[in-house]
C-alpha cells in the first residue's frame, strides 16, 4: 500500500443481535481498510459475519442490531450518519451487488427501467440521455442487443445475464466502492468466470474499489488483491492474496486451503479431501479463548488457545493473523 | 462511457440519432431504435433481426388486455352504460321525472320499453338518469377508498412498529363500528348531498384494502429487491411507490373493482333505508327500494331492470379489473 488515503476504514466493528439466549455476536471487533482501486476479498463460511459486515458498512442492518465501532468512508463517519445523508451515499458512492439476482431484481419492471431507476435515484437526467446511459451500462456488462434486452423483464433473462444486469444497476452512478455479496454463488463456473471478468472490466473503466464477499477461495484467488478471512464473526487473517495462499499464518485458513480439491496434488491414502472437523461454534455461546480452538489441529490444550482470545497482530509485512502460534507453526511450513 | 460522450460532443446529429430509442417511455421511441438497429456505446450487439422481438411495455399491456375477451366485451358494455347514462338527456325517451298519473304502472311495451311505475314515469328514462348517480358513486368511492386504503396499508406495513400499531388500531376502530349506523349518523349530520354519500361510503370501504395491502407490503419489504433499492439509496417514499406498489397492482385492481360493486350495492341499501338519495333524485338502488313492494306481483318488472343494471355494471367492472390485472402482470406470458 502506498501513501494513498484509504477509501473505507472499518475500525473495531462489532454487531450484536439480541436473542432470548443473550446477545448473538455476528461480527466481533473487525477492522480493515480498503484502498482506492483495490479489490478486497472477504472469505468465510456461512454465518461467519461476511454479509453482516458489509450491511453494517451501508447501514442496512435491521434496527434491532446493535452496532459499535467506526466505519469511515473518505473520512466521513457512516455509522453515526443520518438516514437522509446515507441515502445520498448508497448507490452513488458505495453500491452493492446482491447474491441472488432473481430476487434482487424487481419482477414488476423491465431491466431497462430498473437500471434507469438506479440512475434517477441520484441524478435528474432527461429521458433520451437516460436511455442512452442504460444501453451503455448494459453494453459495459456484456449484454448483447442492449436496446431490446432493456425492454425485457428479469424473468426473461438467464441467470448470468440477471447477475450482469444487477452489476449494471450497481455501477449506474460510477460508485467509488462496489460491495459484491457472493455475486457468483448462484452461477455455474462458466458464467461465474464471465461475471468475474465483468468485474475486472468495470474496475479498469471506472477505477472503483471492490469488496468481494465469497466462500469460494478460487474466486478470491482470481480477482482479489488482499483477502480477509473471517471465522465465527471474527477476522482470523488478513493478507495479500499471494501471502494468504502461499504463506498461510492461521490454522483455519490452512484448513480451508487444504480442503480444496487440487489437480496437482495426489489424493491421500483414504482418497478423500481434507476436512476441518467439527461445526462452526454458536455465535451466542462462543468457546473460550480462540474461537477456533475446538476444531484446530494445532490447539495446545490447557494453554493459551483455550484461555486467551488471540489478538490480531502483524506477523509479517502487511500480514495479520489472529493465532497465538502464527509464528511457530507457519514460520517454516508452507501449505502447497 | 467516454467514447460516446465524445461522439455526442463532436457530432450533435449522430447524438440525436443515438437518442431515438427511448427505453423508458411508451413504445414508439424504443421501436424506432430497434428498427434502425442502433447499437450505441459499443459494438457487441447483433443489431435488429437477431434475438427476440422487443415490444414496449405499453404494447405488451395492450396485447394482453385485448386477448382477454370478457374484459374487452365488458369494457364495451361499460362504455355503453356510461355513455347511455351520462348522455341521458339525448337518449332517454322521456324526461327524468315526467309523470303520467292517468297512465299508472304499465308493463313493458312498445312506447315504454321498460314499463312505467305507479306515477306513470318511464322506467327506461329513469334507469338512465339513475345510472348517473350509481356509476358516479361506484367509481369515485372505489377510487377514494382504494387510494386511502393503499396508502394506509403501505405505510403501516413498510414502517412497521409504532406506525403500524397506530394505523392498524385506527383501521380496527373503523372496522368495529357498525357501518350503517355511522352512515346514517353522518348523512343526518352532514346532509344528504351526493358528495357526502361518496365520502361516507369511501370512509367505510378503505379498511379492507388497507389490511390486505399491509400484509402484501409486509412480505414484499423483506424481498431482496427492496433491500437492493435501499442499497441503491432510494428513500422510503420512493421504495414504496416505485418498488413495492407496482408489485401489488393485481391486488389493488381486484379490490378496487370489488369496491365499485360494493359501493353501488351499499348505496342501494342506504337509499332503501331512506338515508341515501332523496327524491326526486334517484339511483339504481333507490329504484329498487321504491319497487320493493312489488316483489311477487305482476309489477315485479320494476325490480328487474334496476337490478339487472346493477348486476351488469358490477360484472363488467369485475371483468375489466380481471383483464387489467392480467395485463399488468409481466409474467403472464407474451402476446
Amino acid at each position: 500500500m502506498t501513501g494513498l488515503d484509504p477509501l473505507l476504514v472499518v475500525e473495531h466493528l462489532s454487531v450484536e443481535f439480541p436473542t432470548d439466549d443473550g446477545a448473538l455476536h455476528a461480527v466481533d471487533d473487525v477492522s480493515f481498510a480498503v484502498m482506492p482501486h483495490e479489490t478486497l476479498g472477504i472469505v468465510g463460511e456461512s454465518g461467519s459475519g461476511k454479509t453482516v459486515t458489509s450491511m453494517a458498512v451501508l447501514g442496512l442492518l435491521p434496527t434491532r442490531a446493535r452496532v459499535s465501532g467506526a466505519v469511515r468512508f473518505r473520512g466521513q463517519d457512516l455509522l453515526g450518519m443520518r438516514e437522509k445523508d446515507l441515502e445520498k451515499i448508497r448507490g452513488a458512492k458505495i453500491a452493492m451487488v446482491f447474491q441472488d439476482a432473481l430476487t434482487a431484481l424487481n419482477p414488476a419492471y423491465t431491466v431497462g427501467d430498473q437500471i434507469a431507476e438506479a440512475v434517477t435515484v441520484h441524478n435528474q437526467i432527461g429521458r433520451d440521455a437516460l436511455a442512452t446511459r442504460v444501453r451503455e451500462l448494459l453494453t459495459l456488462v456484456g449484454i448483447p442487443n442492449p436496446s431490446e434486452r432493456a425492454e425485457q423483464f428479469p424473468h426473461e433473462y438467464s441467470g448470468g445475464m440477471r447477475q450482469r444486469a444487477m452489476i449494471a444497476m450497481s455501477i449506474a452512478n460510477d460508485p467509488d466502492l462496489l460491495i459484491a455479496d457472493e455475486p457468483t454463488t448462484a452461477l455455474d463456473v462458466t458464467i461465474q468466470a464471465q461475471v468475474l471478468e465483468v468485474f475486472g472490466r468495470i474496475q479498469e473503466r471506472t477505477e472503483s474499489a471492490i469488496i468481494i464477499i465469497t466462500h469460494d477461495l478460487g474466486v478470491v484467488a482470481g480477482v482479489a488483491d488482499r483477502v480477509m478471512v473471517m471465522y465465527s464473526g471474527q477476522q482470523v487473517e488478513l493478507a495479500s492474496v499471494d501471502d494468504l495462499f502461499y504463506n498461510t499464518r492461521h490454522p483455519y485458513t490452512a484448513g480451508l486451503l487444504a480442503s480444496l480439491p487440487r489437480l496437482d496434488r495426489r489424493a491421500d491414502k483414504a482418497d478423500r479431501l481434507h476436512r476441518i472437523t467439527g461445526q462452526p461454534p454458536s455465535l451466542v455461546f462462543r468457546p473460550s479463548g480462540c474461537s477456533f480452538h475446538p476444531r484446530c489441529p494445532e490447539a495446545r490444550i490447557g494453554g493459551l488457545c483455550t484461555e486467551v482470545v488471540p489478538e490480531l497482530r502483524e506477523v509479517a509485512q502487511g500480514h495479520l493473523s489472529a493465532c497465538h502460534f502464527a509464528q511457530d507453526i507457519f514460520g517454516v511450513e508452507r501449505v502447497s | 462511457m467516454i467514447p460516446e460522450e465524445e461522439i455526442r460532443r463532436t457530432d450533435p446529429d449522430l447524438s440525436r440519432r443515438m437518442d431515438t430509442g427511448g427505453i423508458i417511455g411508451t413504445g414508439l421511441g424504443a421501436q424506432a431504435g430497434v428498427e434502425l438497429g442502433l447499437e450505441p456505446g459499443g459494438g457487441s450487439g447483433g443489431g435488429s433481426g437477431t434475438g427476440p422481438v422487443a415490444r414496449s411495455q405499453w404494447q405488451l399491456f395492450r396485447r394482453r388486455f385485448l386477448r382477454h375477451r370478457m374484459a374487452l366485451i365488458s369494457l364495451v358494455v361499460l362504455a355503453l352504460l356510461i355513455v347511455g347514462c351520462f348522455g341521458a338527456t339525448f337518449f332517454a325517451p322521456y324526461s327524468k321525472n315526467g309523470q303520467d298519473l292517468l297512465l299508472g304502472p304499465v308493463s313493458p311495451n312498445g312506447t315504454h320499453w321498460f314499463g312505467t311505475d305507479e306515477l306513470g314515469r318511464d322506467q327506461l328514462s329513469r334507469l338512465l338518469y339513475a345510472g348517473q348517480l350509481s356509476i358516479e358513486i361506484g367509481i369515485t368511492v372505489a377510487l377514494l377508498s382504494t387510494i386511502l386504503g393503499t396508502a394506509m396499508g403501505a405505510i403501516a406495513g413498510y414502517f412497521g412498529r409504532t406506525t403500524d400499531q397506530a394505523l392498524m388500531r385506527f383501521t380496527d376502530l373503523f372496522l368495529i363500528v357498525p357501518d350503517i349506523a355511522i352512515l346514517a349518523l353522518a348523512l343526518a349530520y352532514f346532509g344528504q348531498a351526493n358528495i357526502t354519500i361518496i365520502l361516507v361510503l369511501a370512509g367505510i370501504f378503505w379498511m379492507g384494502i388497507a389490511r390486505v395491502m399491509r400484509g402484501q407490503v409486509l412480505s414484499l419489504k423483506e424481498k431482496e429487491f427492496v433491500e437492493a433499492a435501499r442499497a441503491a439509496g432510494a428513500s422510503p417514499l420512493r421504495i414504496i411507490t416505485r418498488h413495492i406498489l407496482p408489485n401489488t397492482i393485481g391486488t389493488i385492481m381486484v379490490d378496487a373493482t370489488l369496491a365499485v360493486a360494493a359501493a353501488i350495492i351499499t348505496e342501494s341499501t342506504l337509499s332503501f333505508l331512506g338515508f341515501g338519495v332523496q327524491p326526486p333524485n334517484t339511483s339504481w338502488g333507490k329504484m329498487l327500494s321504491d319497487a320493493e313492494g312489488y316483489v311477487g306481483t305482476s309489477k315485479a318488472y320494476l325490480l328487474y331492470f334496476p337490478g339487472f343494471a346493477i348486476l351488469l355494471t358490477v360484472l363488467a367492472v369485475n371483468f375489466v379489473g380481471d383483464g387489467l390485472r392480467d395485463a399488468f402482470d409481466p409474467q403472464s406470458g407474451r402476446g
